[in-house]
């Protein structure tokens, strides 16, 4: 009987509004894309969320850290499993982690329905901005349009006539270049869109040569990206096409693959490894001295997305079951971002810069990207208008 | 469209197919003299790939790697036969399908645990360019390698089959198996030895291919869907109907990736084009497949009279 009662009084104390109190500590599931020819993205970004966590001495926000990787194999269906295991069984406080928009659509609808707070370090596709934006969806790194909105202006600055634009055939591949053609006023040479994960680039590359363009504009992330500029290369094209793509097609992971024949590539991205800022150059140093590599952008939106969940906790003094008031404390984003200026717009996506990046020599003759100047400022995203949230 | 493009995507497509049918011949070997379905056919080419990176790297050199790569996975496939494979024959389809569907995800986390999910494999800086072929059309080096050592691969194949006495043994196991075994033929090293053969050139594809895609864990599975659509396309254990069915299949895939989109832009509007091109384009291989089947049900190049 007794213990019947304990259950009755356990189930009522269940129901009653207790004051939040402060967590012992703050667990985090982090799933990303971490094996296969894709996995250096992944890879990346937990590196740098490791890192951020381990130079503020194994906490966030004052509580210790406990980070659950997992690995989605780039496949929706185990993103989606994963997601389910870290909420249900984990009872992770945040999801993080995911690299590819499609494992991401799939998964964090689980977070969503269990009010766990997603933050991305990557991943931000166009929906989730407007229409379907949702109170526990934070973008820490950039919507997926605006590195192609940016090359697209790049290109009509510089007055190129014809591009040829190349895609994976899924909803990322599809914002790209809408968001590249929202800003290029110039001819449209061909609009290709591939399989997803294709690595054999013969006859597309084929077309390309027939098609004459001035410049390829391309949105192939990951070892994509690396089969077709070596492929690029491979067949000659480079000496007469100018090769332009999103930031993270010319970063360090696509320069250790693809070698020399990167030089002189121009890109645009939101961040870039010669930021004179303080939190940069800590970060820049730190990491090539934990991992013996440089930094790609993939590794500072890791890296920011650990600092920014670190700024909430510590801004609600662990009080981290009060889901309304982490939401409000992330949206704040008071933090020192290795990107230097970052807030979040009413759809809970950045409003920040974004600059033009060319592939060249450092001062020990290392290839890195070099900012040349900026494209936007304080640019937000072209979906907020179709976003309820205030 | 010019004519210099047209070339192109033939080469493109040719060298595609050569390199399906190092997969498909021995899949149609094993499948048509040995009455076996062997799913972790594409397992062995990640073996291959895996091995050639291996020794790639510990020798240095890119020729004695892959060379080197041949036999070992040869031997691999061997022991792989005389251990697990033999105990097969006797059994069902459905068992074998099993049974070498539970194989590919052995070898696949073995691989994982041995070498980790990927191998950097890449082509040899000499190579790495472009050569021009004719004036005005370049061709990427490496490309035209793979062409050659698969058509060399190819036409030494023909020769070992047509023209030799394991050849001979072969032919007839492949045409009727009982009257070569009530002949005094020694099918359990013939199948061994065969087995071998298709290691091997397995090896070879994914050896040649390994720096052109990536070297990875699950890289076979993709690759060997093809190679059965080629093996049912050639006609089952004809090593003819697979060469035949690989450059078919080669050459519908290229050509349709590259033309598909530009002919629906001549019929369709082109936000339909764009979307219908890639989506058909995609099934244009299994519609070939299925079209052969309605037309010559034993495939092009039936093995069993």
């Amino acid at each position: 009987m007794t213990r019947y009662l304990l259950a009755l009084v356990w189930a009522v104390a269940g129901w009653l509004p207790l004051p939040a109190q402060a967590a012992d500590k703050v667990k985090i599931g982090f799933i990303s894309t971490l094996s296969g020819p894709s996995a250096a993205l992944g890879v990346d970004i937990r590196d740098a969320f490791l890192l951020a966590v381990k130079l503020n001495g194994g906490k966030l926000g004052g509580l210790p850290a406990e980070i659950v990787v997992g690995d989605d194999q780039f496949k929706p269906d185990v993103g989606r499993q994963l997601a389910e295991k870290n909420i249900k069984l984990d009872k992770v406080n945040f999801l993080t982690g995911f690299v590819f928009s499609n494992i991401m659509l799939a998964s964090v609808p689980v977070a969503f329905e269990n009010k766990i707070i997603y933050v991305s370090p990557n991943a931000a596709p166009s929906p989730l901005a407007g229409k379907q934006c949702n109170p526990y969806f934070f973008a820490a790194s950039w919507p997926n349009d605006a590195y192609h909105e940016a090359a697209g202006q790049y290109a009509t600055t510089r007055g190129y006539q014809s591009v040829y634009m190349l895609a994976p055939n899924y909803q990322a591949g599809k914002d790209s270049l809408e968001g590249f053609k929202r800003f290029y006023k110039g001819a449209i040479a061909g609009e290709v869109y591939t399989q997803l994960g294709q690595l054999d680039y013969s006859a597309e590359l084929a077309q390309v040569r027939a098609a004459k363009p001035e410049a390829v504009y391309i949105f192939l992330p990951g070892g994509m990206g690396v089969n077709f500029i070596k492929q690029f290369v491979a067949a000659g094209l480079s000496k007469d096409v100018q090769l332009i793509t999103p930031g993270f097609s010319s970063d360090q992971d696509i320069i250790r693959a693809v070698g020399d024949s990167m030089l002189g590539t121009f890109d645009a991205a939101h961040w870039a490894l010669d930021f004179d800022n303080a939190a940069n150059r800590k970060f820049v140093a730190e990491f090539e001295k934990e991992y013996k590599r440089l930094p790609t952008v993939y590794a500072s939106q890791g890296y920011d997305t650990a600092l920014l969940i670190d700024s909430a906790v510590r801004e609600v003094k662990g009080r981290i079951e009060d889901t309304e008031a982490v939401r409000k404390a992330l949206k704040a984003a008071k933090f020192q971002s290795v990107r230097g200026s970052f807030r979040f717009n009413r759809n809970q996506y950045p409003i920040q810069n974004y600059y033009l990046r060319v592939v060249g020599k450092d001062s020990q003759g290392r290839l890195v990207n070099k900012t040349m100047g900026t494209i936007f400022k304080d640019r937000g995203d072209a979906y907020v208008q179709e976003c309820s949230m205030k | 469209m010019s004519w210099i493009l047209i070339v192109e995507q033939s080469l493109n497509g040719l060298q595609f197919g050569l390199m399906l049918f190092l997969l498909a011949a021995g899949l149609t070997l094993v499948f048509g003299i040995m009455d076996m379905i062997n799913l972790a056919h594409g397992s062995l080419y990640m073996l291959g790939a895996f091995l050639a990176a291996t020794l790639v790297q510990a020798t240095g050199s890119f020729a004695a790697g892959v060379l080197l790569a041949i036999p070992a996975t040869a031997l691999l496939g061997m022991l792989l036969e005389m251990s697990v494979l033999r105990t097969l024959y006797a059994r069902d389809h459905l068992s074998q399908v099993l049974a070498t569907f539970a194989l590919i995800l052995i070898l696949n986390e073995a691989v994982r645990i041995i070498w980790g999910p990927d191998m950097p494999l890449s082509v040899p800086a000499a190579l790495s360019g472009p050569v021009q072929l004719l004036p005005g059309m370049v061709y990427p080096a490496y490309r035209l390698l793979i062409i050659g050592v698969g058509a060399a691969v190819a036409g030494a194949l023909y020769l070992l089959v047509a023209r030799t006495r394991i050849g001979m043994l072969v032919r007839a196991g492949a045409s009727n198996r009982e009257m070569a075994l009530a002949m005094g033929v020694n099918i359990r090293r013939l199948f061994t030895l065969l087995f071998g053969v298709g290691a091997g050139l397995c090896a070879v594809a994914g050896a040649l291919l390994g720096p052109l895609f990536a070297v990875q864990v699950g890289m076979g599975e993709n690759i060997l869907i093809l190679a059965f659509v080629v093996i049912v396309i050639g006609g089952i254990g004809s090593i003819r109907g697979a060469l035949v069915g690989s450059l078919l299949v080669g050459v519908v895939d290229t050509i349709g990736r590259a033309f598909l989109p530009l002919l629906f832009g001549i019929f369709f509007q082109p936000r339909v084009a764009s979307a219908a091109g890639p989506a058909i384009a995609s099934v244009l291989v299994y519609l070939l497949m299925a079209v052969v089947l309605y037309i010559k049900p034993q495939g092009l190049f039936p093995a069993r009279g």
